[in-house]
């Protein structure tokens, strides 16, 4: 294929989830049928351009990093120069073109069976509350939101310059905005529960937090250099003079990079604002694993990696570039959400953390130098992080539809009981009454009085799932890093073996959290698959419908095979994996030119000895979680057998380190406060008490004038001053008394301020 | 004249005339011919100013940078002409107005009060706010300033809601003490140089060095002032704001859509057209405290914004919110006036200014649009009181939460790109004032979704559903949105056609 088709090809990948979104929104609103064949053929059409474009880049690395289908138009014109946009494909673009499609094009097949679409609506469910038993009543709504966030993804990986991503990036905000908070009308007896709309408030205001940073740093890099196209920034020239310009004397370029990682912060959740992610679990879960997988938080750590080059002028030529904040931040990140997941009973919120944690891994990989090892951990996470979303997903789906079952069955023998003992007639037909003849069609759906989403609620679903336990046990592997047969394996050894290197202080956190990792993912397999059932609910569950299962399949196969291409090649027994080459992986290789022409990425050869201790950590994690957890499974209504010995330590760590309550006490409660002083109190008593007393002072002035004219002007303008007078009436009756002369008061106190201006000045 | 001069001339004078026909007609045809007809007369100066729109693209500017230049003896004793023209700025503004105008005539098609009336004045208003974008001389701006006021004060006065004599006359007072400085300016300035024309003023004015009556400094240093003050009150520039809220808060649908839309930007306006060409070495020796009441507009604004519980207290709010980066823009332009170096900047944070301006135009006529739709049927605008709404009404939750988010500055709708280019403009100039506009820029999300979520989300109020219809949006309120929100999404996804015609006359103004 000529490249020259291959550009609009490339333009058409963001563009068609776009089309779709506005298609369903405007003409196939409340035809669901209709409404996902649209969103899942634009999908999939978007998902063949996208392999078609990758497929004929993947190869030479290095060519295309010289040569990148590109292609722009004109967007603002700016004095005499103007600002384009446009496309690009490198190979960091095509390596995410390979993931991102195809994650989203899984979800969105996923999204089919979890929104119920093989069932007919139930008259009991209501638009904005989660669906009971039938089809989700806002069907074709979340498919257009779906694709709407997909086009936003798309366009920030296609995108040829920040400008574009930044629209991308914030669209893809407002879409976890709109999905999160897609129950809008949802709340929860517990009053201290969030709920979906207050998450999807906190979600997008805390990324917003970090968004107002990036644009000061979109904004600086423009008025620094006049454009922002990647290829145009992205030179030694442009990296060298934004490295000596200096800003408070900083480089310049290092500042610049900071605000774009405080936008990171905020969108791949890393501390201190990783409080939204977890709270984003109100979503629907499709919802979760687009936000943890394939879209928002990964374009959080993509947008840090793209910009990479951008400190690359402030090494000498040869240097390891580093950039310390982010080796701090992420291996913090990485530790701290570690440490809360292992005792959240939620299963989504688990992974919510643990996301997290692993994003915690790239930053500080990225923020060491390990640009290649950093945006490895970034595909091959969002492979195995999407699987496990989706797999409790349908654990949820699982348990919630035994919730139902074991409801059904409850009112039947309650209704044979009345049969029996005569208090009615006949049994009336759940199914076919219609919903007024319920006489609630105007009430909201209850929440189920039991927690679906709770592991201590479920166990023993091996059984009842097989197909979700064992794609959800790969996931599991691949997240704890099982050496390997797991694709996050490959990619945590090479940031470990950086760390290894160059931070032994760092190794070690990673290490350990590697060790809590796969402790908490086998705590987590083991409460919910293995065991006897402790609730009617997980009894009654049974697997999911097709659609659900498809995706879970084939995201398995990519969790325990995608990281081959990961394998350097002067590896004892696996090198072959990579080719006949002497050093580096095939991905290593490929991605590596795009930021060769600024940054110098250090080439390090195999070692066993971090492979070694991290494989170490991650077995002895999983075979201590199965000792705790699966060992001896967990009898009904048993507490989690940390809890007592951990006593305090696990009520902070449940809580989270208290960190909501801070935020809340030290920050949204005071802007509430002041705002609404500075509404009510500052401009309506404070600004206009000052304009109220010159009315008050003006009228008072006025009367004296009058009562001059009146006594002493007086004769011949009687008529006149009644005049006068009957105005000054009509002016107090239709008035409060208190602003009517301002005018008066203008004027007098103009020409006071001009002569006394005149006579200080002149 | 030639036939574009005509053009602009008819588009100037034809609200005026069928202001008097829609009276003639209601009187005789009744409320209902009365309203077509006005949406028709309405449309006439849309479709010229669209003509417009593309002729001035290949049109040739004179010397001054305006194009369709003619003027018509009007008071020559004191050498005074109905002189109009428009620039790249003043362009984009009249295309503003012409757009708001119908759509604010479709709203108010269920007013039943004296409805030829309210027609004809909102008409009237539309060739006041004309002639001020058109006006190339000192006395014509005056007037049409002045003569967009007065319809705009019986809008409110007349047809505003319950606190509207208070509002109104406060909307009156407050901008006719910032109008007599003005006039007074225009006199010294007509005294010292003997004329009114503007592109004349403003290269003569800054070198101005007597002979005068009084230090030729001193006056220029008053005459400076007194229209800063003039503008500021109109913008409005943070501490001149309090009539605004309550202005908006009162007036009836239509009112609010064109004073926000429209008539707060002739005070930045008149910052762009008068002050800076005229007052370069003053306005470069205050822009810092320009930018320092920008900086307190933008951010404390949205904090009352964000603590307001009247839906329509919260929106007119948002307005000073969005304005004060239309002033942040211009302090960095008047920066710029005084330091050649920093004209680069001045051009993109000017240009992100003008772009505000309408953007803004489009978002919060929407907005006010909303707001309407919601009090129609809920009979209050207490956000307590809403909520839930969005399962009753799934359209009009839809079309609430574009206009939020192009308010919000969501990239991909019209406010983005403005706000982009003021923030990348002033960034090198005001530092940290730029930092910390920062804050109102949050401040402007938690406000917006604090709106969605008190109306949209959450169970429905069930004592408001019991007690009022609320009925989805209907067709002629979606068609009065339409025209809005598809114009967000043109200038949000491509600024580029409208940039284009501001960006010269911007780049004309800074200079560089």
């Amino acid at each position: 294929m000529t490249e020259g088709t291959l550009v609009y090809l490339v333009w058409l990948i963001p563009a068609l989830p776009l089309l779709a979104f506005f298609a369903i929104v405007l003409f196939t609103r409340g035809r669901d049928r209709l409404s996902h064949s649209i969103a899942i053929g634009a999908m999939l059409i978007s998902f063949v351009l996208a392999q078609l474009v990758f497929w004929s880049v993947i190869g030479n690395g290095e060519e295309l990093a010289q040569h990148p289908i590109a292609l722009s138009i004109p967007w603002l014109p700016q004095g005499a120069a103007t600002l384009n946009i446009g496309v690009l494909v490198d190979p960091l673009t095509a390596v995410m073109l390979f993931m991102v499609p195809i994650a989203c094009l899984m979800i969105f097949i996923y999204s089919v069976g979890y929104s119920n679409f093989n069932k007919r609506p139930d008259a009991h469910d209501r638009a904005g509350f989660p669906p009971h038993n039938g089809r989700e009543p806002m069907y074709s709504r979340f498919f257009a939101f779906l694709s709407l966030f997909a086009g936003a993804m798309l366009t920030l990986v296609v995108a040829d310059n920040l400008l574009l991503l930044f629209i991308g990036w914030e669209v893809m905000g407002l879409c976890s905005y709109l999905l999160i908070g897609f129950w809008y009308a949802r709340t929860y007896p517990d009053p201290k529960k969030i709920t979906p709309r207050q998450a999807a408030v906190k979600a997008f205001m805390t990324t917003r937090v970090a968004d107002v940073f990036m644009l000061l740093g979109i904004g600086f890099l423009y008025s620094a250099t006049h454009t922002l196209s990647f290829r145009e920034i992205f030179t030694a020239e442009t990296t060298h003079a934004l490295a000596t310009v200096l800003f408070l004397g900083i480089p310049a370029a290092q500042v610049i990079y900071l605000l774009m990682f405080i936008g990171t912060i905020g969108k791949s959740a890393q501390f201190p604002l990783h409080t939204w992610l977890p709270d984003a679990m109100e979503g629907p879960t499709p919802v979760s694993a687009m936000i943890h997988a394939a879209a928002m938080v990964s374009a959080g750590v993509y947008m840090i990696i793209r910009v990479f080059p951008l400190i690359g002028g402030t090494v000498a030529p040869g240097g390891l570039v580093t950039f310390t904040p982010m080796i701090v931040i992420g291996a913090l990140t990485a530790l701290f959400a570690a440490t809360i997941a292992f005792t959240q009973p939620d299963v989504k919120r688990v992974l919510a953390y643990s996301t997290i944690s692993q994003l915690g891994y790239m930053v500080a990989a990225l923020g060491m130098g390990a640009w290649v090892a950093a945006a490895f951990h970034l595909i091959m996470h969002a492979f195995f992080k999407a699987l496990l979303f989706m797999g409790s997903g349908s654990i949820i789906h699982g348990v919630e539809h035994g919730l139902h079952a074991s409801h059904e069955r409850a009112e039947k023998i309650a209704h044979a009981d009345k049969i029996l003992s005569g208090h009615m007639e006949e049994a009336p037909d759940d199914h076919a009454a219609p919903a007024q003849e319920h006489g609630h069609a105007d009430e909201d759906p209850h929440e189920p009085e039991l927690d679906p989403q709770d592991m201590f609620n479920m166990g023993g679903l091996r059984t009842k799932m097989p197909v979700t336990f064992w794609t959800f046990l790969f996931g599991g592997l691949a997240l704890s890093g099982f050496p390997i047969i797991t694709a996050g394996f490959w990619s945590k050894d090479e940031i470990l073996g950086h760390a290894f290197t160059h931070n032994t202080l760092v190794f070690w956190v990673l290490v350990f959290t590697a060790f809590l990792t796969a402790f908490y993912t086998m705590r987590q397999i083991s409460l919910t698959f293995l065991g006897q059932p402790r609730t009617k609910a997980a009894e009654l569950a049974h697997e999911s419908h097709w659609t659900m299962l498809l995706p879970l399949v084939i995201l398995a196969v990519f969790a325990i095979f995608a990281g081959f291409v990961g394998v350097k090649a002067d590896m004892p027994g696996l090198g072959f994996l990579s080719g006949a080459f002497q050093t580096g992986s095939a991905f290593e290789r490929f991605i590596e030119p795009t930021v060769l022409p600024v940054v110098e990425l250090e080439k390090l050869p195999f070692d066993f000895a971090p492979m070694l201790i991290g494989s170490t950590g991650a077995v002895l994690g999983l075979v201590l979680g199965w000792w705790v957890y699966g060992r001896k499974p967990l009898a009904a209504g048993q507490p989690d057998p940390l809890e007592a010995p951990m006593g305090g330590l696990y009520v902070v760590l449940k809580n989270k380190y208290f960190i909501d309550e801070i935020y809340d006490y030290v920050f949204v409660q005071p802007v509430k406060r002041f705002s609404a002083w500075m509404g009510d109190v500052f401009d309506r008593q404070g600004i206009d008490g000052v304009l109220h007393g010159v009315a008050r002072g003006a009228w008072n002035l006025a009367l004296r004038f009058r009562s001059f004219d009146t006594r002493v002007v007086n004769g011949g303008a009687d008529s006149l001053a009644a005049g006068v007078k009957a105005f000054g009436r009509w002016l107090r009756e239709i008035q409060t008394g208190r602003v009517q002369n301002y005018l008066l008061l203008a004027l007098v106190s103009l020409v006071l301020l001009i002569a006394l201006y005149i006579t200080l000045f002149s | 004249m030639d036939a574009n001069q005509l053009i602009l001339f008819l588009i100037l004078f034809s609200p005026l005339v069928a202001a008097v026909l829609v009276l003639i007609i209601g009187k005789f045809g009744g409320a209902n011919a009365a309203k077509w007809s006005a949406l028709i007369f309405s449309l006439i100066p849309l479709v010229l100013v669209i003509y417009l729109w593309f002729a001035f693209q290949s049109a040739a500017a004179d010397a001054d940078g305006f194009k369709f230049v003619y003027a018509v003896p009007w008071l020559p004793q004191i050498n005074s002409y109905l002189r109009v023209g428009v620039d790249g700025i003043s362009m984009s503004m009249i295309l503003l107005t012409a757009i708001l105008t119908p759509l604010g005539v479709i709203i108010s098609f269920r007013i039943d009060d004296r409805l030829p009336l309210f027609m004809a004045l909102f008409l009237g208003l539309e060739t006041g706010l004309f002639g001020v974008f058109m006006a190339l001389d000192l006395v014509i701006f005056f007037l049409f300033w002045e003569i967009g006021l007065i319809p705009m004060y019986f809008l409110i006065n007349q047809w505003g809601s319950a606190n509207r004599r208070y509002a109104s006359l406060k909307f009156l007072l407050y901008t006719m003490a910032g109008s007599i400085g003005l006039l007074l300016s225009i006199q010294f300035i007509w005294s010292a140089l003997g004329t009114y024309a503007i592109p004349e003023i403003a290269q003569k004015w800054p070198t101005f060095n007597g002979p005068f009556m009084i230090n030729a400094q001193t006056v220029k240093d008053i005459t400076f002032w007194l229209f800063v003050i003039a503008f500021a009150i109109k913008v409005p520039i943070w501490p001149f704001h309090t009539w605004l809220p309550d202005a908006h808060t009162e007036a009836p649908t239509a009112g609010s859509m064109i004073l926000a839309g429209v008539l707060l930007k002739l005070g930045a306006f008149g910052f762009l057209r008068l002050v800076l060409p005229f007052f370069p070495q003053q306005a470069a020796q205050f822009a810092p405290v320009l930018a320092l009441l920008a900086l307190a507009g933008i951010v404390f604004t949205a904090l009352a914004a964000f603590g307001q519980n009247d839906f329509k207290r919260l929106v007119a709010y948002s307005s000073v919110n969005h304005m004060g980066f239309v002033v942040l823009g211009v302090a960095v332009a008047a920066v710029a006036k005084a330091n050649p170096a920093y004209q680069p900047y001045a051009i993109i944070a000017v240009d992100g200014a003008v772009l505000q301006m309408f953007a803004h135009g489009l978002s919060s006529a929407a907005m006010f649009a909303l707001v309407g739709v919601v009090y129609e049927r809920a009979h209050t605008r207490d956000l307590n009181q809403l909520g839930g709404l969005w399962r009753v009404m799934p359209v009009y939750g839809g079309i609430l939460l574009f206009s939020a988010m192009a308010n919000l500055g969501l990239p991909g709708l019209a406010g983005f790109p403005a706000e982009f280019q003021v923030v990348s403009g002033s960034w090198p100039v005001f530092t940290l004032i730029t930092a910390l506009s920062m804050i109102g820029l949050l401040m402007t999300g938690a406000y917006v979704l604090k709106a969605i979520q008190k109306v949209l989300h959450g169970p429905a109020n069930r004592e408001l559903l019991h007690h009022a219809e609320m009925p989805d949006i209907t067709r002629r309120e979606v068609i009065a949105l339409a025209p809005l929100l598809a114009l967000m999404l043109a200038i949000g996804v491509w600024p580029y056609w409208l940039m284009t015609v501001i960006n010269g006359s911007v780049m004309k103004l800074i200079g560089g």
